[in-house]
């Protein structure tokens, strides 16, 4: 009877991830041995060979460059950002309030709304980056036309939107840190570069892995700008996966293919998990 | 029990509200679907034409649903009958029909237009609208919002640079050497958009040199004809060359913006910007026909009525209806007078309303007499994927990474391979 009472706790829970997390994947690991079917022609078996045509295709391969450059680019200059502006305004400071809501602010902005300001932002002609660079005396750059400078934008702007939100559980995990260690390290004659170091950036560990996780996944998951501003191109150069797989699947058509993509993001997303889990937990210290 | 009591009683009036529902509407209810991808209040004009078509039909309901660009329009309509609460008629690309025809979504005009009447009104339409939208030997499409591209100009400049303002280039000589005259610093000397639908602006300089890029039967490219190549080198040859463009990709949604405020003397555009760039422009500009190589060209665009094949005969006739009205010669000239599209017949261009405003704005006629020169977009089986294999050609060309040639004979090879099985 307890098993019973326990088990019907569960079930609402349950039968939701089932439903939406679960269920998909296995159905969309099952779709990828199949060929695409339409109305017209229906669908075959085919094992893998849906995985070796991915495998030639260059643009899977440049978009999986592309999302892992990407990755590497955003999630540490979000987590150091993010560190040094909570920093900033945990300390006595006039217009404290004001300060910490301008850095929240970007957060608020829905990611549609964000690209379409920052597409006049890095426009040539028109736009306020390049009117300042104008005025300070060089030639205007494409941003988001170049191939070697769109990613790089793209970063910018994603780290400009996202460091907000991760200043606030830095914010929250400063001030949670006992005063005495401080004091004791003032006694001692520590600098403020030591007392850093020791104390508060070991203190700050699991925040710093928890944030650490969320811009790793953030990297994978965003790719509404994509939509607004660049569409992937010019020729792949801003491609992300996950924006591929919806071209593949909306643009295209093809389900099929578009389902292999997706379980290669997931085992993706999968092995970056363990790995944050299983190497980085070691060195966290949690009270 | 005053918990059953209570669902019993909620359960009735569910019952009861449904049950009334259903008798009360005797209507036909109608969900359209319709993109906009050009600048302007729209969805205004959509909604106040759905109004007065309501006000006409009183037991026809329409709900005018707006749905981003097309690609979303498109996704959105598959992705509501696929979950099977249709639309039951969409305003969608005119070149989505293959793509339609294989997920079967779509019925043909040909075959619900069983009348005379009917009939007359398939042939009504300008012949370079219908040719995107027919094929099977049935018509699938009837044109709505349709257009060309455009060269917008800016006739101050071109005073300023002792060019005459009533005279714009002719041709790809001109066009380059009056460029020159207006490039300075701080201004280009014309502008064409690579990003969006850099195949739409492709197609264009294709035709321009006598060449098409695919068949009429959408199984077969012609991306790595002499002449297709010959377009894309001069098409970098603008900026790599002769300077008179930025190098890189231009971007489509700060086109507009780049002319109104004085960055480019010309740009190519689609007609549907008309009424937005003579709104906002501060200053005297000119609509011209593309310039001509071999001869003058441009593609056709916009958007085309579609009814789905989920539907009921009630909502078939209705759907024949609305599409009858919002396509009718007075509200065809509405629609062209508020956005700049292309009045989609010959009767709309008789109609008084679109004669005045020609007269008081002559630039409105520069599309409608380009489109006997004009050629069917890009369209075939496959066509997302053939489309972005041309678009990454294209801008890898812009952009410097592979020579023209290169890239459209690598994107002929990659789109003969995905329409091998189509032969």
């Amino acid at each position: 009877m307890k098993h019973l009472y326990g088990w019907l706790l569960l079930m609402p829970a349950f039968t939701l991830l089932v439903m939406f997390t679960h269920y998909p994947a296995i159905a969309t690991l099952l779709d990828s041995f199949y060929t695409n079917g339409t109305v017209i022609r229906p669908k075959l078996f085919v094992g893998f060979d849906n995985y070796s045509f991915m495998l030639d295709d260059e643009v899977f391969i440049t978009t999986l460059k592309n999302t892992m450059y990407f990755a590497l680019g955003t999630v540490p200059l979000a987590i150091i950002l993010s560190l040094i502006m909570a920093l900033f305004v945990n300390q006595k400071i006039r217009g404290k309030g004001i300060v910490r809501l301008a850095y929240f602010t970007p957060t608020i902005l829905p990611m549609v709304a964000v690209a379409n300001i920052w597409m006049f932002f890095y426009a040539p002609q028109i736009g306020l980056v390049n009117k300042v660079i104008e005025f300070l005396g060089f030639t205007s750059i494409n941003w988001l036309g170049n191939s070697n400078t769109v990613l790089e934008a793209l970063m910018v702007m994603t780290i400009w939107k996202e460091a907000g939100f991760f200043m606030i559980f830095y914010l929250a995990a400063l001030q949670s840190l006992p005063k005495e260690l401080y004091e004791a390290a003032k006694i001692e004659g520590a600098s403020s570069w030591k007392c850093f170091w020791q104390i508060t950036f070991p203190l700050v560990m699991p925040t710093t892995f928890f944030i650490m996780i969320n811009a790793m996944l953030n990297a994978f998951k965003l790719v509404d700008h994509l939509f607004i501003l660049t569409k992937g191109g010019p020729d792949n150069a801003s491609n992300l996966l996950l924006y591929y797989i919806y071209e593949t699947a909306f643009s295209f058509f093809d389900y099929a293919y578009a389902a292999t993509l997706t379980v290669v993001l997931l085992l993706i997303l999968i092995l970056v998990s363990l790995l944050q889990f299983s190497v980085l937990e070691k060195r966290i210290h949690y009270k | 029990m005053v918990k059953k009591m209570k669902i019993a009683v909620l359960s009735c009036l569910v019952a009861g509200g449904i049950l009334s529902s259903a008798v009360a509407s005797q209507k036909t209810e109608l969900t359209m679907y319709y993109p906009v991808a050009v600048g302007g209040p729209l969805t205004k004009i959509v909604d106040g034409l759905v109004a007065d078509f309501e006000k006409v039909n009183p037991n026809i309901d329409v709900k005018a649903i707006y749905a981003g660009n097309y690609n979303d329009a498109r996704i959105k309509s598959l992705a509501a009958i696929k979950a099977g609460e249709s639309a039951q008629l969409a305003v969608m690309f005119s070149i989505d029909v293959y793509d339609l025809i294989e997920q079967d979504a779509i019925i043909p005009f040909s075959d619900i237009a069983n009348t005379q009447e009917d009939k007359k009104w398939l042939n009504s339409f300008y012949p370079a609208l219908m040719e995107n939208g027919t094929t099977l030997g049935k018509i699938w499409g009837v044109p709505f919002q349709r257009s060309t591209i455009v060269m917008y100009y800016n006739k101050e400049m071109f005073k300023e640079a002792g060019l005459n303002p009533e005279q714009p280039p002719k041709n790809w000589d001109e066009l380059v050497n009056m460029g020159k005259k207006l490039t300075k610093k701080g201004q280009w000397g014309t502008m064409i958009p690579s990003t969006g639908y850099p195949y739409w602006m492709f197609g264009a300089l294709a035709k321009q040199n006598g060449a098409t890029l695919m068949d009429s039967d959408g199984k077969k490219t012609f991306f790595d004809n002499k002449k297709v190549i010959e377009a894309l080198e001069y098409w970098k040859d603008l900026s790599a060359k002769y300077h008179i463009m930025p190098e890189g990709t231009i971007e489509w949604g700060t086109l507009r913006k780049n002319f109104l405020e004085g960055k480019t003397a010309m740009m190519w555009h689609s007609t549907g910007n008309l009424t937005t760039v003579k709104k906002n422009a501060k200053f005297d500009f000119g609509v011209a026909m593309l310039p001509a190589k071999e001869m003058r060209g441009t593609p056709t665009g916009g958007g085309n009525f579609y009814i789905f094949k989920k539907t009921t005969e009630a909502e078939r006739k209705a759907s024949m209806k609305l599409i009858k009205f919002m396509t009718s010669p007075e509200n065809s000239a509405k629609w062209s007078i508020g956005t700049g599209y292309i009045g989609v017949s010959e009767d709309a261009y008789k109609t008084q309303a679109l004669q005045e405003y020609i007269k008081s704005f002559p630039e409105a006629q520069v599309a409608k007499d380009q489109l006997k020169f004009a050629t069917a977009e890009l369209s075939t089986y496959q066509t997302g994927r053939i489309r972005k294999l041309l678009d990454d050609a294209i801008q890898a060309a812009l952009i410097g990474k592979k020579s023209p040639e290169a890239a459209l004979r690598d994107a002929q090879e990659k789109a003969e391979k995905l329409l091998r099985a189509y032969q």
